[in-house]
């Protein structure tokens, strides 16, 4: 598995050239080559063309595309390849079962919610997301649940400045527009997450528009949004006080005006550097006794749904356990 | 009247996963296929590629056999290129099974087989004799038993962790 992220920062042309594709843009011509890309990512403004496409088509290979101010816009999501009819119908089983669809609805929650408390474990900030987690048990109606969700990440957004430097507080979680420096971090790191989970969920046969916690009608590959919330805390958050603590970003990363603040060229190039840095990171998989990196994780936490709705192993998200 | 040509909607893969694992054999007939990322199976498809080239390549039936290379003579030679003889089995019952099904499908019996070991310059021939041809039977109908059941607990095997379906069944 040596495929990897491209992050095209610039504007440019993707070209083909027989078997491949070249990134042009004002100071270079850049390859790619094509056994070597796993997905792209732009985020400047991209010509192509067909041939292009086609080529990635065939490859298997998806462009997640982010706007100006570096919110996700859509992916290039090619044919898919791997279909099964039958684990399609149990994705769907398990979606319209109303009972099963809590079950799985409250496992995300779960498994964003015990990350979370890892995250703060880690800086010694007390918090009482295991008692709020508690209350899950009564919950039989998903909106009951997006509520305990809610309340989770309210009371750990809170305890995350407590740890963050004054002017990288939180405050308030502001979306569209962030605006503080630390809310346009969040929301980045968010989107990117939930590209690179659309291009794990794409390799297998699950599909991503059937979920469980978020509802399938949010016009989105939903499924990608359930299984980020996992993979939030682990990938996003403890990158964001990797970088604020260390000073790696600082006020000139930003661009601000009177209602929002969006990080700049120089703050998304840092940021791409840490992120694809993490999803490289390896760490021995307890029970597959062999070495895996965090986006490998991602896909492993879709295989154990696969399992899941096929019934042969209840899925248990996946919890940091360092 | 129903024939046994219901019977041979099973593809040629599916009988040599029969005597390699169950579980991989449940997964590869619901189109749970994990070969795509596998290195293994990347290699194989290179030695494929790579040799035999000037033979009569890939010849494909009803989409459910699918012939390595097939050669014209006397008799009618079905070639199954494989990259090492460690599950014998698996391959001898798949070549047999090709070997079945030209003879109850098509009606083309002067046939033989060969499995063929590029890498190790070897060849083997097998015969479809009627002890095997009951053997297939009483593997088709195994076949029938397994996929129509829940999915099988995998049993970890030496192999397990050079197939593609590891993560899969062990995660």
């Amino acid at each position: 598995m040596t495929r990897k992220n491209y992050y095209l920062m610039s504007d440019g042309i993707l070209k083909r050239r027989e078997n491949t594709v070249y990134f042009i843009n004002k100071d270079n011509k850049k390859p790619l080559p094509i056994n070597k890309i796993y997905s792209i990512y732009a985020y400047g403004s991209l010509s192509f063309s067909s041939q292009v496409v086609n080529l990635l088509a065939k490859e298997g290979i998806p462009i997640h595309f982010f706007n100006y101010y570096g919110f996700y816009s859509g992916s290039f999501y090619p044919r898919e390849t791997l279909l099964s009819g039958d684990l399609l119908v149990k994705q769907a089983e398990h979606f319209l079962d109303f009972e099963k669809r809590i079950i799985l609805a409250k496992k995300f929650v779960e498994g964003a919610a015990k990350n979370m408390m890892k995250v703060l474990a880690y800086y010694n900030v007390d918090n009482p997301i295991k008692e709020i987690l508690s209350e899950l048990t009564d919950c039989d109606v998903i909106t009951e649940i997006m509520n305990v969700e809610g309340r989770i990440r309210a009371d750990y957004y809170g305890r995350l400045d407590e740890i963050l430097p004054e002017d990288f507080q939180i405050g308030k979680r502001s979306r569209r527009p962030p605006e503080n420096m630390i809310n346009s971090l969040i929301s980045f790191g968010n989107s990117l997450i939930y590209s690179t989970t659309l291009s794990e969920i794409y390799n297998t046969q699950l599909n991503p528009t059937i979920s469980y916690l978020h509802e399938p009608s949010e016009r989105r590959y939903s499924l990608s949004l359930d299984l980020s919330e996992i993979f939030k805390p682990i990938l996003v958050d403890r990158l964001i006080l990797y970088l604020v603590k260390k000073r790696m970003l600082n006020e000139n990363d930003f661009e601000k005006d009177m209602e929002y603040c969006l990080l700049n060229e120089n703050g998304r190039k840092v940021f791409l550097k840490e992120y694809d840095k993490r999803l490289k990171k390896t760490i021995k998989h307890r029970e597959l006794n062999k070495n895996v990196s965090y986006r490998r994780l991602i896909r492993l936490e879709a295989y154990k749904m696969i399992k899941h709705l096929l019934g042969s192993k209840e899925y248990k998200p996946f919890v940091m356990w360092w | 009247m129903p024939s046994q040509k219901q019977h041979l909607q099973i593809r040629g893969t599916q009988i040599n996963y029969f005597f390699i694992c169950h579980t991989k054999l449940w997964f590869f007939s619901h189109n749970i296929q994990m070969e795509q990322e596998s290195e293994l199976v990347s290699l194989g498809k290179i030695i494929h590629k790579n040799s035999y080239k000037r033979e009569h390549r890939d010849f494909a039936l009803d989409n459910i056999v699918n012939m390595d290379f097939i050669r014209k003579g006397d008799f009618l030679e079905i070639h199954e290129v494989k990259k090492s003889t460690k599950m014998e089995k698996a391959h001898e019952f798949q070549l047999l099974y090709y070997l079945y099904y030209l003879k109850h499908e098509k009606g083309i019996s002067n046939t033989k087989g060969f499995i063929d070991y590029p890498k190790i310059r070897k060849k083997q021939e097998f015969e479809l004799t009627s002890d095997k041809e009951y053997k297939l039977e009483e593997i088709f109908e195994k076949i029938k038993e397994i996929v129509a059941s829940d999915l099988p607990k995998p049993i970890k095997k030496p192999f397990c962790r050079k197939c593609a379906y590891f993560e899969l069944c062990w995660v």
